[in-house]
């Protein structure tokens, strides 16, 4: 379980995150949402230690974070991040075996049973078949996979993820976030799309201005009053299978001689 | 489950191949290089000549002149030659992954910049007479310690050492010991000295004798190459950027300090002994990618031996091609380099 409690974290004077707990649930999916700016990368960025807190405490399954080094926490956590990736000419297979690197100690060599994770992860999202092929050379589905085979192999008790579907046309959208629920894995995601929120995550929290805003159930999070609050825009509810489901429309247009928000 | 699927194995069958390619290549091109010249001596004198003096086997029927050609001039000249090549290699090599970026070289941090005005220094002014014999490569290479320690400390402002502040540091402190270098020149008003240093600028072997610059660049060669060996895994991991690298355990900055420590010093070893070969540290680290992929501990050593091999070669051109005078083996690399440069980009983009 990870846990953040009074998290709070500022950018000079600028707060992004506001006092923000939360806790994630053993085998389920929490999604992160919120408009740009809300603070929904900094706060990944403080559960996986790339940033301190400078109010609250981050741990894992009851260890604080700032208790283990960078090695410990990648064998806890893996965390599937967006980089640029250019001109390096790393295989797929290459690629994921570095998913060891936590527990392979510097000047050791991968040994047998990281060779048979790799390939086994692989397998599990369905890309053994890119194995020997350069990673730059392949689409940004493909590559999504690949990362998360990577995060597979690295065998952390938690997975974590910042908008693994961007850029992503919609069949590929739908194929990894599917796959990532169908991991079992207990999962923190980023997500920037409120309906695919709605569609795979068990529970979501919803930023706004560094502050929870609400969180909950799908049902409990997207209600259109909410959305609207958050992000200016009217969501209109629907029910679709065992899902919510939003469409959206903008705010009538205002006109100049009103004094509302827009001016 | 099918292990093949990683493509590892295949990987490692190739890397051994070439690696076994390249060690005949360095043997061969190390006996040749002595032998061929000026005066040439037959393969088996070489042979004769090094195993009598390291092994002390039979006196063969060489002459002394013969002895003292390939023992006293050419093998510390291929010696350096390899070293120096396989030097610049590695570091550039590990360079391109420190920063992200395949056109690094080794000269990016400008160290050779630092270098060239120490070695001006010396030549123009007798700067470090007090080093004796060694006085040129001595000055050059304080003047190497300087540029980095100068370059590590603007890195260094603001805390982390991020690649793009790597670059920049490196960028300015460059240019700023070239326009120093450019006012020894020009303060010192002579034109004999001035070529000499243009001479230097351009890197060249000449200067390679049985003595501690070689012994420093053979040491230094060395360690550098087994430690970015041994660690390539961390440095495959932090050629893919600072944050997947933190989220698979490896601190970047500390990593990278080190690194820029290790690299820093060797090529200031390097350049201090040969001056600023161009091109080898640019061209080489591509050539072993394209034979045996990206993976650091399996590219570095075969980067290593490809280096080493194509300066003994571009040496051995530079001085006889014009001979008996010597062009340096800097403008050679650079011809050499520019255009097969050239084509692997191209290639790089036909395979995108």
């Amino acid at each position: 379980m990870i846990t953040g409690t009074n998290l709070t974290y500022a950018y000079g004077n600028h707060r992004v995150i506001n006092n923000i707990s939360l806790s994630s649930a053993l085998g389920r999916v929490l999604g992160i949402i919120g408009p740009n700016g809300s603070g929904k990368t900094t706060l990944l960025r403080l559960l996986y230690g790339a940033l301190q807190p400078q109010e609250g405490a981050v741990c894992i399954d009851g260890k604080p974070l700032s208790q283990l080094n960078p090695r410990e926490i990648a064998q806890q956590l893996a965390v599937v991040v967006q980089e640029p990736y250019e001109e390096n000419a790393i295989t797929v297979g290459e690629m994921v075996l570095l998913g060891r690197t936590p527990h392979t100690p510097p000047f050791t060599r991968t040994t047998a049973e990281d060779h048979r994770l790799a390939a086994d992860a692989l397998e599990r999202v369905g890309v053994a078949h890119l194995g020997h092929r350069s990673f730059t050379s392949l689409s940004g589905g493909e590559r999504q996979r690949v990362l998360i085979a990577r995060a597979l192999a690295q065998q952390g008790r938690h997975l974590l993820l910042d908008e693994p579907t961007n850029h992503l046309d919609i069949r590929y959208q739908h194929e990894i976030l599917a796959l990532v629920r169908s991991l079992s894995v207990t999962t923190l995601v980023v997500l920037h799309d409120l309906n695919l929120a709605a569609q795979y995550c068990d529970e979501l929290i919803l930023l706004d201005h560094g502050q929870v805003a609400a969180s909950g159930t799908p049902e409990d999070v997207l209600k259109p009053e909410l959305i609207y609050e958050v992000y200016g825009i009217h969501a209109i509810r629907h029910q679709v299978a065992d899902h919510v489901h939003l469409s959206f429309a903008l705010p009538p247009i205002p006109t100049l001689d009103k004094k509302g928000p827009y001016l | 489950m099918d292990l093949a699927v990683l493509g590892v194995q295949n990987q490692r069958r190739r890397t051994y191949l070439w690696l076994v390619l390249l060690t005949v290549a360095t043997a061969a091109s190390l006996v040749l290089g002595i032998s061929i010249g000026a005066v040439a001596v037959s393969p088996a004198d070489v042979l004769g000549v090094i195993g009598h003096r390291l092994f002390g086997l039979a006196d063969g029927s060489w002459s002394e002149t013969t002895e003292a050609i390939v023992w006293d001039v050419r093998l510390p000249r291929v010696v350096l030659g390899l070293c120096v090549g396989a030097g610049l290699a590695v570091c550039g090599m590990a360079l391109q992954a420190m920063v992200r970026n395949m056109l690094a070289d080794p000269y990016l941090l400008g160290i050779n910049s630092g270098a060239s005005s120490g070695a001006a220094a010396a030549i123009l002014f007798g700067f470090g007479a007090g080093l004796g014999e060694h006085a040129l490569q001595g000055s050059a290479f304080l003047g190497a310690l300087a540029a980095s320690l100068l370059v590590y400390s603007v890195a260094r402002t603001g805390g982390r050492v991020t690649s793009v502040r790597l670059l920049l540091a490196g960028v300015t402190v460059g240019y700023a010991l070239y326009a120093l270098t450019s006012f020894l020149i020009f303060a010192s008003g002579s034109a004999e000295g001035a070529r000499s240093v243009m001479f230097w600028l351009l890197g060249s072997l000449s200067l390679a004798t049985w003595g501690t610059p070689l012994l420093a660049v053979v040491l230094s060669t060395l360690l550098t190459i087994t430690v970015l060996t041994m660690l390539g895994r961390s440095v495959d991991v932090l050629a893919l950027g600072d944050e997947t690298s933190l989220t698979l355990g490896i601190s970047p900055e500390k990593l990278r300090t080190g690194l820029l420590v290790l690299v820093a010093l060797c090529i200031g070893i390097l350049v201090s002994a040969a001056g600023s070969i161009g091109f080898v540290g640019l061209v080489v680290p591509h050539l072993a990618r394209r034979a045996v992929g990206s993976t650091h501990s399996r590219a570095i050593p075969v980067a290593a031996l490809m280096g080493g091999v194509l300066l003994i070669w571009a040496d051995l051109v530079a001085r006889t091609m014009l001979a008996p005078q010597e062009i340096p083996v800097g403008i050679l690399t650079a011809m050499v380099g520019a255009p097969f440069l050239l084509i692997l980009i191209h290639r790089l983009q036909a395979a995108n």
